[in-house]
């Protein structure tokens, strides 16, 4: 495989061809906010949040799935940039009902640290405040919809890594929900292997282990990640 | 140099927001010496006064009373806070929107559940009208810097507090920037 050279935020960087910029950003120590990426599993490139500018291009590329080519310049922070994270994340949080503060996720949340990290410190659009169900008809699992970003890792943790595709997205725009086979109940969807891989892969409160009260839902993200190595690469120390 | 007019307000929240004012602790002896407090629910102050420097202001915007209120403090300050995660986003306060406007909120809690008589609290005058919807502080009046935490933990406050005293834009690391 040949290797290619390109400027990343005026760094001057090598990557393998075909390495995505998120991957090679990544190795060399500059960060790009994710929040739909999840190491172990393909990407969705839904949340926008790791949106780069590439010199030459007038749209700006989302950085986990485009390529690394030869002799890109990409800059990953620019104001423009900026303010666009911000009023994405501005987005979620006004589509749906998250209030950190009584979240079982609170501390353990990637969306949380999104906002902080990115300066969200305030919400200047309207909350649309919908009315959404919580699921708790799994035996050991729930899913509030109030706290779904629609990132779908857990629709790729599930497919991907357990291979049950219990998990799917239902509905357009606004209204797409996801769902547990032909939106059934968790509880009666009987593909569901009670694995609790999609719960891991939630970067928010929305999947989570029943009888878990406030800040109290740890999530082990990187055992995925650690699970596709381990079948790939046969490697099994992490 | 004359001390800081400063004030605190106690709107749509539960009042742990200044519960946590009170962990800054022997800080609060040196904020006195530097700050006059001249209006506060830790006072007995009963008018918010027409002029004053810095207002910290807990809670989210609720009902009638809350609005008002809120007007009027901004009239009068020059540097208004919002004071924790009521006041920055709704939070808890804001909890009850997803379930419709007041009546289809006070309805079930006052009129279906209610004992003997049920009435909606409506005595004029005594018990302020709820707002439809809940807003954060921002929706309402212009707010000039915002203090996020469910509460906001004693070193968040010191932080701000402390940047204006030195006469500086008050600059929150990542860390304490958290909602929650």
């Amino acid at each position: 495989m040949s290797v290619v050279t390109l400027t990343i935020d005026e760094k001057i960087v090598s990557a393998q061809e075909g390495q995505t910029l998120l991957d090679v950003a990544r190795e060399n120590a500059i960060d790009i906010p994710t929040l739909c990426h999840l190491d172990g599993v393909s990407e969705a490139a839904a949340c926008r949040l790791c949106l780069v500018e590439v010199v030459g291009t007038s749209r700006l590329l989302p950085a986990c799935v485009t390529r690394a080519a030869e002799g890109m310049v990409v800059h990953t922070t620019t104001p423009k940039l900026v303010e666009y994270r911000r009023m994405i994340l501005e987005l979620f949080f006004t589509e749906r009902n998250h209030v950190c503060s009584v979240c079982v996720a609170n501390s353990a949340c990637e969306l949380q640290a999104l906002a902080a990290s990115q300066g969200m410190i305030h919400v200047r659009l309207d909350y649309l405040h919908p009315h959404l169900p919580v699921d708790t008809s799994h035996q050991q699992f729930g899913i509030d919809h109030n706290r779904c970003i629609l990132c779908t890792r857990c629709v790729r943790a599930c497919d991907e890594i357990e291979g049950a595709h219990t998990w799917d997205v239902a509905g357009r725009g606004i209204h797409s929900r996801v769902i547990t086979d032909l939106a059934q109940p968790w509880g009666e969807a009987t593909s569901c292997t009670s694995c609790g891989k999609c719960v891991q892969a939630c970067p928010t409160g929305a999947l989570f282990r029943q009888g878990s009260t406030v800040a109290e839902m740890q999530k082990d993200r990187e055992q995925l990640a650690f699970l596709v190595r381990a079948r790939k690469e046969k490697q099994w120390i992490s | 140099m004359d001390k800081l007019k400063f004030a605190t307000v106690w709107l749509g929240g539960c009042s742990g927001c200044h519960m946590s004012f009170l962990d800054l602790d022997e800080w609060l002896i040196e904020l006195a010496d530097r700050v006059e407090l001249v209006y506060s629910p830790l006072m007995d102050a009963k008018k918010f006064p027409e002029d004053v420097d810095v207002v910290l202001v807990e809670g989210a915007v609720a009902n009638q009373e809350n609005e008002e209120m809120a007007h009027r403090l901004r009239k009068a300050s020059r540097y208004v806070i919002a004071f924790g995660d009521c006041a920055v986003t709704g939070n808890v306060t804001a909890l009850r929107n997803p379930l419709g406007l007041a009546l289809e909120v006070l309805r079930p809690v006052y009129l279906e559940n209610g004992d003997a008589n049920p009435r909606l609290p409506d005595e004029k005058g005594i018990v302020p009208v709820l707002l439809d919807r809940v807003l954060p502080l921002h929706q309402v009046i212009p707010v000039d810097c915002y203090l996020p935490g469910c509460p906001p933990d004693a070193p968040r406050i010191r932080a701000v507090l402390q940047d204006l005293l030195d006469g500086k834009v008050p600059q929150l690391s990542v860390e304490q920037r958290y909602f929650g």
